[in-house]
């Protein structure tokens, strides 16, 4: 049986469906996450685990038992906020033991439990610092230990990183993974970053217009996006709009708008005269002065029209001789110090496999 | 303009206020206290002209005068218990006032702020006189309070002219001051705070003496001092609504500037009430401080 249960749960705000009929499975010990643009409904369908709102249709189950009614204080979940929401007129310690002293924990236990929990995200030592004594990534781990302390059957995160400069937050990401690990609590996760969802979770729920677009593991999800939405909000993605013109034995033959003829795998049923969009990641592209010959089914002629040079990798945008821009993605891995491959101007060939991308029918 | 002058023209003026309307003032009230009263009222001259009958120069007798009679202290004491009686009723009443209007929609708060300062708007004194009618024996007020008592077989009690009149009075005019400070505390405090300690486990009233009132406390003491140092110095309550018994020091050291006309022990009985209210302000600022907000 699942830890968390949510059945068909619709939360509407006048006029507005901010979560509109989601149903999710989530098992115990499970990294799950929801993720999406601002707006989609993550962080009201979190406030609804939590408690703090309540569903207007649908339920919410926790070990099996029905949630809706029951008032955040009474529900063995815990939070941990965005702006970490530390009392500020308690040490570390008062903050980190805050639920044991709500739940009339014996006086004795408080000590050890808290210098447990405090162990547990590496923060010995700050017992009497004060929250305004700390750097944000400190804050970050005395909230956790607060959330975590009395052991939890969920653990709710609205977006906890937002606040952290990226270094820092990869450092995070890493040690939230461990963490999770270790105390073996279930894990529910709310973001807009998508590196971040990736990243962290074992399973992400992808949700848009209060709707979850696709639930799948993160490689499945940014492999094989089930549609547009999806394909665009994860990743870099080269969405070209296409129109099947033939499919035999599951290989489909599609006209893409100024490009051509296009050869794509994973058919699935799809007929002849399907419109659609083929979803080509960059980094599936293939770039070269000249590309060895039949190592691409799909292949084109284009210059380099403008490129993005990021450091560890350079995204360049092909434009093919019928006018289509292909944003194609190459690490910057040649020796030497210019390490770019080529300039804007430059007459490339670009291909890829037949099984490199994904159509998705509108 | 050098920085130097800017920091000059910048703080002057206040600076100059403070010397000419609060310095000096507090200058003379300081040596009036040492000085003679004059034969017909105000202060015997520092310098004598040689007269023998005449008093001159300064002196402590009149804070051997103030000391040696226990009125005085006495008098300093009941208004002290008074001050402290309405400095708490304020609290209890202005708390959940203040928590209300802060925990209200952001459109209303104002609105709200607003019929909180609503009485300033009219005469203090004619807000005490209002008082006075509807404390009266005659008022509605009155014989219901009197019916309430008698139901219970007790003897009606006169409210006017009585401690519960000051007290109420008290209560009334100084209420504003402390609904604002604390009504500005809380409204700052981050929502966040409260949905984190409910998540956490507290209910309702362990989220009000947990998280809310500790973080209030700055307002608590900041309301505190401007209620409690006005209330203990007030004549005019007294005066119009305590009757013959409910004289407070304030009244007295009215009575030693316009009645008796002694100056130099007027002076005193102020330098005690500033000295007592500079303490207790000071007390107020230090508890404040170590208090970790």
């Amino acid at each position: 049986m699942a830890l968390l249960e949510i059945r068909d749960v619709t939360r509407r705000f006048g006029d507005f469906v901010a979560v509109d009929g989601v149903s999710l499975s989530i098992g115990a010990g499970e990294f799950f996450t929801l993720l999406g643009p601002s707006g989609c409904g993550k962080t009201t369908l979190l406030r609804m685990i939590a408690g703090f709102d309540q569903p207007d249709a649908g339920s919410i189950e926790i070990d099996g038992k029905n949630m809706v009614g029951v008032p955040p204080e009474d529900r063995n979940v815990h939070t941990v906020f965005q702006s970490y929401a530390l009392f500020p007129h308690m040490t570390v310690e008062q903050n980190v033991s805050f639920p044991l002293r709500m739940s009339k924990c014996p006086q004795a236990e408080l000590g050890p439990r808290v210098r447990e929990a405090l162990e547990d995200v590496s923060l010995l030592g700050m017992e009497k610092r004060y929250p305004n004594e700390l750097s944000g990534g400190q804050r970050q781990r005395v909230a956790l230990a607060r959330a975590l302390i009395n052991r939890p059957k969920l653990l709710l995160l609205d977006e906890p990183l937002a606040a952290l400069d990226a270094k820092l937050k990869e450092r995070m990401q890493l040690e939230l993974i461990t963490l999770q690990k270790e105390v073996g609590v279930t894990f529910i996760y709310v973001t807009h970053d998508q590196e971040e969802a990736l990243a962290l979770s074992h399973r992400i729920a992808v949700m848009n217009k209060g709707k979850v677009e696709q639930l799948d593991q993160p490689a499945t999800i940014y492999g094989f996006p089930k549609n547009r939405f999806v394909a665009d909000f994860i990743g870099e993605c080269n969405l070209l709009d296409c129109t099947v013109s033939a499919v035999t034995d599951g290989t489909m033959f599609l006209d893409v708008e100024q490009l051509g003829r296009v050869i794509a795998t994973g058919a699935n049923g799809t007929t002849a005269d399907t419109k659609g969009a083929l979803a080509l990641r960059p980094e599936k592209v293939s770039i070269a002065r000249e590309l060895p010959a039949e190592s691409c089914v799909n292949r084109f002629n284009g210059r380099i029209f403008d490129y993005l040079y990021t450091g560890d990798v350079t995204l360049y945008i092909v434009e093919v001789e019928n006018g289509r821009r292909v944003e194609v993605m190459l690490p910057n891995n040649a020796v030497g110090r210019s390490s770019k491959f080529f300039e804007p101007g430059d007459a490339v060939q670009i291909g890829w496999r037949d099984d490199a991308g994904s159509f998705l029918p509108d | 303009m050098s920085p130097r002058a800017q920091k000059w023209v910048i703080s002057g003026p206040p600076l100059g206020y403070l010397l000419i309307f609060f310095a000096i003032p507090t200058f003379i009230m300081v040596l009036a206290s040492f000085r003679f009263a004059g034969e017909f009222g105000g202060l015997a001259p520092l310098v004598g002209t040689g007269n023998p009958d005449e008093l001159s120069g300064l002196t402590f007798e009149n804070y051997q005068r103030f000391f040696e009679d226990a009125i005085y202290l006495e008098l300093f004491l009941k208004s002290f218990i008074y001050a402290t009686v309405t400095t708490l009723l304020c609290l209890g009443v202005a708390y959940p006032l203040a928590l209300m209007i802060a925990r209200s929609d952001k459109r209303w708060r104002e609105l709200l702020v607003l019929l909180v300062i609503l009485p300033f708007w009219s005469n203090f004194l004619i807000r005490v006189y209002a008082w006075m009618i509807i404390l009266g024996p005659q008022s509605g007020f009155a014989r219901a309070v009197n019916g309430v008592l008698g139901a219970f077989g007790a003897e009606p009690i006169p409210l006017l002219y009585s401690p519960i009149a000051v007290i109420i009075g008290l209560v009334y005019v100084h209420l504003p001051f402390m609904v604002l400070p604390l009504y500005v505390n809380l409204e700052k405090h981050d929502p966040a705070l409260l949905d984190a300690a409910q998540d956490l486990g507290a209910g309702a009233w362990q989220r009000f003496w947990k998280v809310t009132f500790p973080l209030s406390l700055p307002g608590v003491y900041a309301g505190a001092a401007l209620v409690f140092i006005p209330a203990l110095g007030i004549f005019a309550i007294p005066d119009i609504l305590g009757g013959t018994d409910g004289i407070l020091i304030g009244n007295v050291i009215k009575q030693q500037f316009l009645d008796a006309r002694d100056w130099p022990f007027g002076s005193v009985l102020s330098m005690v009430l500033t000295v007592l209210a500079i303490l207790f302000a000071g007390l107020a600022a230090w508890v404040a401080r170590h208090q970790r907000i």
